[in-house]
């Protein structure tokens, strides 16, 4: 991998152009992508720096078609990636299930707006974390980060490549419309400083490999690149471990899907990341994740000033759910409060977690704007019993 | 320093959103603080007003938006009309002088008048106002070294136009330098 | 679709094995001869799914022959289809191959291609697939003439959930959607991708195979957006409705109104209902594919003093 049109430095950067440096420095070379509010500055910046990376952007004729042209270029070899926002979300949605059956690593930034619908194209939502979770029809795991700042969308657009890489899976980058039209400072380390992970190969001559077969003990199939002899086949059907369709046989299906959940579920540890602050002494603690975990930290340090014991544990990875992490935390603290930009999804994993140990409240939002602080103090006052 | 909010605003064209991106490269870049520039988008930004909102602090900004304001640079009287009221009572209002024309609204605030367009005419071209106001706006606050200033603001534009961009920034120094030496005779 | 396609596969499946009576015994191309083309196959995909009287084998025939005399290396050969009766090419054929979702092969092939200019991208799928649902893909991909050979077996219905009406079907065809006939005009493919920029079209029956076969030679070599449109029987889907029981009786229709015409004007040669079928090779022109006029474009760019050079 060449260092070439990387970019290394502290810069004054804005979110969405940190993503694609995020995706470069990542080792990206293949963009697709369609001009979407507040997603398109991603596709100018890699429409500007592709060429200079030697890599590929190509604007297609719809989010339909960025999907299957980023599946694509991940089984020519690249690492690849389209960004888009709630409708292209939404439109990406069928071929993300095919990129999760076929297995073909890739990353799906989504700039989340206010929706439904056309929404608020420039304002801020999070409404689309369920979705994120449950939008492609079936059975099926994924991950999904949630990044803070332009700097974090940065190294968790890394991560995200990372990950797809490791685990065979479209990653999913759910920020938002605050974080990425937010400028701020963005340290961008040399190329050959930052940690690549790449898709293991197959190491077995074309006549023994099975696209879909995985050493004992192991998740994650050796992935062939298309033209180099494997002549593999790989579809969006059920199929057996050599990728030929296998649709009358309930075992297949179900071994399969068994699969692709447990890639993703059975690495949880490896694969959830969280932050958590002042939740040592903690009665009550915030959980949320992107730009509403962040704006949270103003209300709980006034909330600490005011004598009560509040922490916050941030959501990194908001999929796979760290459900054991909130388990514990229900353990310990008396009451839960839920921050997010929509009108309550992930408030229901936290209640699912939690399982009546600790109270949980949310504070929705329909999007729009971000939280005022004084809301959620009076949201942490109330869950600390001082109102 | 704790944290301060500045929001530059004017018209389209008038360069806001780069002076804010400047101002907020200076203190995060050149000044080793911390800074989150936003501007406004949506159909608010489109056809003549236009905001740019800056926190500058010495800790990391968690909350990104402006509550309370502490400055306040208008260069329109439609940007003067519709943000004015926002500023806190303590807080700076800093106006182009020829493009504004304050009234009762200041309600006692502190008020500083650049003719900042004036200016950038004078050493040049119109266009790099928002250099000349980004000058005085070194001399008359705190939030960022006037150095750090001048280097963000003579990165951030075309290098064909740097000598001009350092008069423009320079002359807004200058500038406020002599009003607030007035302001303390 | 998946549940329509499985049980149809399956019907399909039985049909084929009780009229061939093969039950009871074992696999039939283990013990079958040696055949050129098996090394082309996945063997243990046989038998297909595709209904007695069906056209595919025929394309698929042409398209592997074409493939053996164009001197391609077929280790760098892709196949990439979507979803119906066609696209089970991707299956059968032993190369890299990529069976998509519902009309989003296209897109999927620009994404290999432009990933790996190295690599000989086809998309062989269905016109249900091409320009019905994947209509925009098909348009866009012509527009921007990226290098991919596109192969469209039309048979005027989708066969594969039971024979419905889709944007080729002609006017006044019954099929199960369409039971008191066809009410909407049809697409004419071929003029679509001439429209649309192609730069290679040409247009045969499944009966006229050797010109279908260098006509597909001739595509795969053609650099840029190149398109054949093969007319094929669906006897289960579509014939029967049309007063074609068999396959047969389709095969002797494209006999008798067959029309080898390659002067022709591509948009005037519209298929009707009982007309003549128009054939032969109404586009081969030149222009840059999408991948050469980026690598000029981008070298005149940064050509350019004073731009941010690789």
């Amino acid at each position: 991998m060449s260092s070439l049109g990387a970019l290394q430095g502290e810069f004054f950067m804005l979110g969405d152009d940190a993503c694609a440096e995020g995706a470069l420095s990542a080792g990206c070379r293949f963009f697709a992508g369609y001009p979407i509010t507040p997603a398109t500055e991603i596709a100018q910046r890699m429409a500007y720096r592709m060429p200079q990376a030697n890599g590929v952007y190509v604007q297609m004729e719809d989010e339909l078609a960025s999907m299957n042209a980023i599946l694509g270029a991940s089984w020519a070899g690249a690492k690849a990636m389209t960004a888009t926002s709630g409708p292209g979300f939404s439109l990406m949605m069928e071929n993300l299930g095919l990129g999760i059956m076929m297995e073909t690593p890739c990353v799906v930034v989504n700039v989340q707006r206010g929706g439904p619908s056309t929404g608020l194209p420039t304002l801020v939502g999070q409404g689309d974390m369920m979705q994120a979770r449950w939008g492609s029809h079936g059975p099926y795991s994924i991950i999904a980060l949630a990044p803070t700042s332009p700097q974090d969308l940065f190294d968790l657009t890394i991560h995200a490549f990372n990950l797809a890489e490791e685990y065979r899976v479209p990653v999913l980058v759910m920020t938002d419309a605050e974080v990425g039209h937010m400028t701020e400072k963005v340290v961008i380390p040399p190329y050959d400083e930052i940690e690549r992970a790449e898709r293991k190969r197959p190491t077995v001559p074309p006549e023994a490999y099975q696209p879909y077969l995985c050493e004992p003990g192991e998740w994650v199939p050796a992935m062939a690149k298309a033209g180099t002899g494997y002549r593999f086949h790989t579809t969006g059907l059920t199929h057996d471990e050599r990728g030929y369709p296998s649709t009358a046989d309930e075992r297949v299906h179900a071994r399969l899907v068994q699969r692709l959940v447990d890639k993703i579920e059975q690495n949880r540890d490896r694969i959830v990341r969280t932050e958590s602050m002042y939740l040592d002494d903690a009665e009550v603690a915030v959980v949320s994740y992107g730009i509403a975990a962040r704006t949270a930290l103003w209300p709980i340090q006034m909330a600490r000033e005011q004598g009560i014991k509040v922490g916050l544990l941030r959501l990194v990875t908001v999929w796979p759910f760290p459900d054991q992490m909130i388990r514990e935390l229900a353990r310990h603290v008396r009451s839960i409060v839920v921050p997010e930009l929509n009108m309550g999804q992930i408030v229901l994993e936290v209640e699912r977690c939690a399982a009546g140990q600790a109270s949980v409240t949310c504070v929705p939002h329909a999007g729009g704007g971000i939280h005022k602080p004084l809301d959620v103090l009076q949201a942490i006052r109330r869950a600390a019993g001082w109102e | 320093m704790s944290r301060r909010e500045i929001r530059l605003s004017g018209f389209g064209g008038q360069g806001i959103i780069l002076a804010g991106n400047i101002l907020g490269k200076a203190a995060a870049i050149h000044d080793g603080k911390y800074a989150t520039f936003t501007q406004s988008y949506g159909p608010e930004a489109r056809g003549g007003a236009c905001a740019a909102e800056v926190i500058i602090d010495d800790s990391p900004v968690h909350y990104p938006h402006i509550v309370d304001p502490d400055i306040l640079v208008v260069m329109s009287q439609g940007a003067y009309n519709r943000y004015v009221p926002e500023l806190r009572a303590d807080g700076l209002l800093i106006t182009d002088a020829d493009l504004v024309e304050t009234d009762e609204k200041v309600a006692g605030r502190r008020c500083l008048a650049v003719p900042a367009t004036r200016i950038a005419e004078e050493v040049g071209r119109k266009l790099v106002a928002n250099i000349v106001m980004l000058g005085f706006l070194g001399a008359v606050t705190d939030l960022v070294s006037v150095d750090a200033l001048r280097d963000a603001a003579l990165s951030s534009i075309p290098p064909k136009t740097i000598e001009m961009n350092r008069r423009a920034f320079d002359s807004g120094l200058e500038f406020g330098r002599r009003l607030i030496e007035e302001h303390t005779l | 679709m998946d549940s329509e396609d499985t049980q149809r596969a399956s019907r399909s499946e039985r049909v084929r094995r009780q009229e061939l009576h093969l039950d009871g015994r074992d696999d039939l191309a283990a013990r079958a001869e040696r055949h050129p083309m098996d090394e082309m196959l996945r063997e243990d995909r046989l038998p297909h799914i595709w209904c007695p009287g069906c056209g595919l084998g025929v394309t698929l025939t042409c398209f592997i022959s074409a493939l053996q005399k164009s001197g391609l290396d077929l280790d760098k050969v892709c196949v990439v289809s979507g979803i119906g009766c066609t696209g089970r090419v991707a299956g059968y054929i032993k190369l890299d191959s990529f069976h998509t979702t519902h009309g989003r092969a296209i897109p999927f092939a620009t994404g290999l291609k432009l990933a790996n200019p190295d690599l000989t991208v086809v998309v062989y799928s269905g016109d249900g697939d091409l320009v019905t649902i994947g209509g925009n893909h098909f348009i866009h991909a012509a527009r921007r003439n990226v290098d991919i050979t596109v192969i469209c077996v039309n048979n005027f219905n989708y066969g594969m959930t039971g024979g419905q009406a889709g944007a080729t079907t002609p006017v006044n065809a019954r099929t199960t959607t369409t039971p008191y006939g066809n009410f909407e005009y049809p697409f004419n493919v071929s003029s679509l991708a001439a429209a649309s920029g192609a730069v290679y079209v040409a247009r045969y029956t499944a009966l006229h195979v050797r010109r279908l076969e260098q006509a597909m030679v001739e595509a795969l070599l053609k650099p840029g957006f190149s398109f054949v449109e093969v007319i094929s029987p669906c006897p289960t889907g579509y014939g029967r409705f049309q007063q074609q029981q068999s396959g047969l009786e389709t095969m002797r229709y494209y006999r008798d109104r067959g029309r080898l015409r390659s002067e022709a004007d591509v948009h005037q040669a519209g298929i009707v209902l009982g007309g003549d079928i128009i054939e032969g090779k109404f586009v081969d022109l030149e222009r840059d594919t999408f991948g050469q006029a980026q690598e000029s474009g981008l070298k005149r760019a940064f050509d350019k003093p004073g731009r941010d050079g690789r």
